[in-house]
């Protein structure tokens, strides 16, 4: 089936299964919809040159007529703010390049909350396509009172209407069929005579819809009266924060709980896999050089990229089941003045925060944010957060050079020294995440301003199993396919820089010393000198990019410290001796900063949908890192720390 | 489109009310001090919301210092900030 998905776009025309768009307005309902349709018979890829998400899938009428689905972003109407929205418009007036003109435009409304659905119907009735309006959740509107007229609805509209509850067995049978009649008999397509309307033109469009909705729609006085008292608790100023962070805590408390019996078992698992080359090739000669590449290189870089599927898949879990019952959009409320004092949107937050278990889930979690330069804004400062990679570079050093004492008498004499400078580290990275944020939106992209906040806060319903079960394997390929290809070449090349050349026969030293990360290394020793590294730390920052905390691992084996990684206070104590505590610091002011990850360069490429901000993120933390490391060396040496 | 001169002295923006108020909207009046948006979109993106004239509006809650604001208008629950808010001229029920 998959191989059919992949080959949509180049099927000829005649014998090919007619094509539906799925347009609704936001939480309508329409993934759903679309999952109920298509079930795992999807395909998720990004429309050429942007970072929308393009979503098509198959479905089969009872009638036995293919149909191939396409889930189109969500609007309000088809005017775009955004290049999500832009999509939508472009391909329901056929006007996307590469794309296929829908055959029949599947409007799904939340029949709770008709009204901005029936404006946005008279606004397709332009796009000279046939249409088919979906009165979707209509069991939670019968439930709440509703009582809708369909036959005179679709009178009124001109257009046919049918129910469906996407979430129900056989909630999609009526949709179906109707379908199937509607693509029997296509219409040849109409002319596209819709334009671009000005406030009047929404304004009489939304009086026409009120007039349908007043003449078909039986409304109960209250329909959200269950989410107006949910709302009472978790909208609250003080309690509704209260409740935010207590949710948050759970959330991270989850992804380092539930995922660490799941990485254990995948790092086990590549270590074994590794062992298994050890023992079939030898460790000398060019089959020594194949057996590296295939335990350092393949099976390491896989498995150090793979090893964060599970913390991404439990993070994943939360924020799924938090959008699908309601509660995002509330989160972004409750957070969005916080956000708002450095130019980011409410939406931002949670990314950012799930910056700090990982930047991977945290850059990916940005597709709710709308607009691109907030987006993007999210994108560039969410690896400043402190992720979890950072934390054993950050023991490591602050073990071996921090006294572990109080920080002072009395009042004082509970704060921990060491635990004082961690927390110093996780602030510097909050706080520089804020400034450089306030720095790219109010300083640099002042002239595209911080989109308003304006967003719907959905009525709670209950997530549904499916949609959540479906939207985890999204994200799971969606990674893993990731990491199979530009993460895997990144960390191929890290490779090949650290074990390239060989050490010759009877060498002493450790290999690494004789590859070109350590030629690397000697050779930008001169620009790193001033923030107080040698050639072995320069070095070891480039196994660093395959993940942080291999940086600690080819310390220890530049220092030969036996048990290398495994043998952390060993490795500390080897690096209190060799380097001063101006170095030791600077080291950490680095890490704070420095874009020492390749696998979150290879998400920002492929969320932006560009080279260029991988490139941008790369080079501005770099900088930052490098004055950070700098102004910490310098300013210790001073102090007689050098 | 909509000149003060035209609303009655009882009228007020909804940025200014506080929580529980209830009304009906009189007006979408963009030409004040706004925000980031240039006036016609935003006043393209308050009737896309919902907020048209007319249309029943209830604040139902707020953030800690006073916004964003939740507005309930029309048969659905809208969240923004204070500074749009003000676009939207109310009268009390």
């Amino acid at each position: 089936m998959s191989e059919s998905l992949l080959a949509h776009t180049a099927a000829p025309a005649g014998a090919a299964a007619p094509w539906v768009a799925l347009v609704g307005n936001p939480n309508c309902g329409k993934t759903a919809l679309f999952n109920a349709l298509t079930g795992s018979r999807q395909h998720v890829a990004n429309y050429p040159g942007v970072t929308v998400e393009r979503k098509v899938g198959r479905s089969m009428t009872p009638g036995g007529r293919e149909l191939r689905l396409i889930d189109l972003p969500g609007t309000y109407a088809l005017r775009a703010r955004s290049p999500d929205e832009a999509v939508t418009r472009d391909v329901v007036l056929g006007r996307l390049k590469g794309e296929v003109a829908p055959d029949l435009l599947l409007l799904v409304a939340d029949a709770t909350n008709l009204r901005p659905a029936l404006r946005l119907a008279l606004e397709l009735k332009d796009a000279g396509r046939p249409i088919l309006l979906a009165l979707n959740m209509m069991d939670i509107a019968r439930h709440r009172g509703f009582r809708i007229d369909l036959d005179r609805l679709s009178r009124e509209l001109g257009v046919a209407v049918v129910e469906s509850v996407a979430v129900r067995r056989q909630g999609t049978d009526a949709l179906l069929a109707r379908l199937d009649g509607m693509l029997a008999d296509l219409p040849p397509p109409g002319p596209v005579t819709w334009q671009e309307g000005a406030a009047g033109n929404v304004r009489a469009a939304q009086r026409e819809a009120d007039r349908i909705l007043a003449a078909c729609v039986a409304a109960p006085a209250d329909p959200s009266s269950g989410t107006r008292r949910i709302d009472a608790v978790l909208l609250h100023p003080v309690l509704g924060l209260i409740i935010l962070l207590a949710v948050l805590f759970l959330m991270f408390q989850a992804v380092f709980a539930w995922a660490t019996p799941a990485m254990d078992a995948i790092d086990a698992g590549f270590s074994a896999l590794g062992g298994l080359t050890d023992a079939m090739l030898p460790e000398s000669g060019a089959l020594g050089l194949l057996r590296s590449f295939i335990h350092d290189g393949l099976i390491g870089g896989v498995g150090s990229v793979l090893v964060f599927l599970p913390q991404i898949l439990v993070l994943f879990l939360f924020i799924l089941l938090l959008e699908d019952f309601g509660y995002m959009a509330r989160a972004a409320f409750l957070m969005d003045r916080i956000m708002g004092g450095a130019g980011l949107h409410g939406r931002s937050f949670i990314p950012l925060l799930s910056s700090f278990a990982c930047a991977i889930p945290g850059i990916m979690a940005t597709r709710v944010i709308d607009s691109r330069h907030d987006r993007l804004a999210t994108i560039l400062v969410a690896p400043l957060m402190t992720c979890s990679a950072r934390i054993p570079v950050y023991t490591l050093i602050i073990a071996a050079f921090v006294p572990n004492r109080p920080v002072g008498e009395g009042a004082l004499a509970w704060v921990n020294l060491q635990g004082l400078v961690m927390f110093g580290l996780y602030a510097a990275g909050i706080a520089s995440a804020l400034l450089v944020s306030f720095v790219i939106k109010k300083v640099l992209w002042r002239q595209h301003a911080t989109e308003p906040f304006m967003l719907q806060l959905p009525d709670y319903k209950l997530p549904s199993a499916r949609n959540l079960a479906i939207g985890l394997w999204q994200r799971a390929l969606v990674f893993m396919r990731r990491a199979g290809t530009t993460i895997l070449s990144m960390m191929v090349l890290i490779w090949f820089l650290s074990s390239v050349p060989r050490p010759p026969e009877g060498a002493t030293e450790p290999a690494i010393e004789y590859s070109f990360a350590a030629m690397i290394g000697r050779a930008v020793e001169p620009v790193l000198s001033p923030v107080g590294f040698n050639w072995q730390i320069s070095m070891a920052l480039i196994p660093g990019m395959a993940a942080r905390e291999v940086a600690v691992a080819s310390l220890g084996t530049v220092y030969s410290v036996a048990g290398g990684e495994d043998d952390s206070a060993g490795l500390g104590q080897a690096l209190a001796g060799k380097w001063s505590l101006a170095t030791a610091l600077a080291f950490l002011a680095w890490y704070v900063f420095a874009p020492q990850c390749a696998a979150t360069l290879g998400v920002i490429r492929r969320e932006t949908g560009s080279r260029r901000w991988m490139l941008v993120s790369f080079g501005y933390m770099l900088a930052l890192a490098y004055l950070a490391a700098f102004a910490t060396y310098q300013i210790a040496v001073l102090l007689g720390a050098g | 489109m909509n000149p003060a001169s035209h609303i009655p002295g009882q009228a007020a923006d909804l940025g200014a009310l506080p929580v529980g108020f209830q009304g009906r909207i009189r007006a979408i009046r963009v030409d004040g001090p706004g925000g980031p948006l240039p006036g016609p979109e935003l006043e393209r993106r308050l009737l896309e919301l919902g907020f048209t004239e007319g249309a029943p509006v209830e604040i139902l809650h707020q953030g800690l210092f006073r916004d964003p604001i939740a507005v309930r208008v029309a048969g659905s629950t809208v969240a923004l900030r204070r500074r749009e808010a003000r676009a939207v001229i109310v009268e009390p029920a």
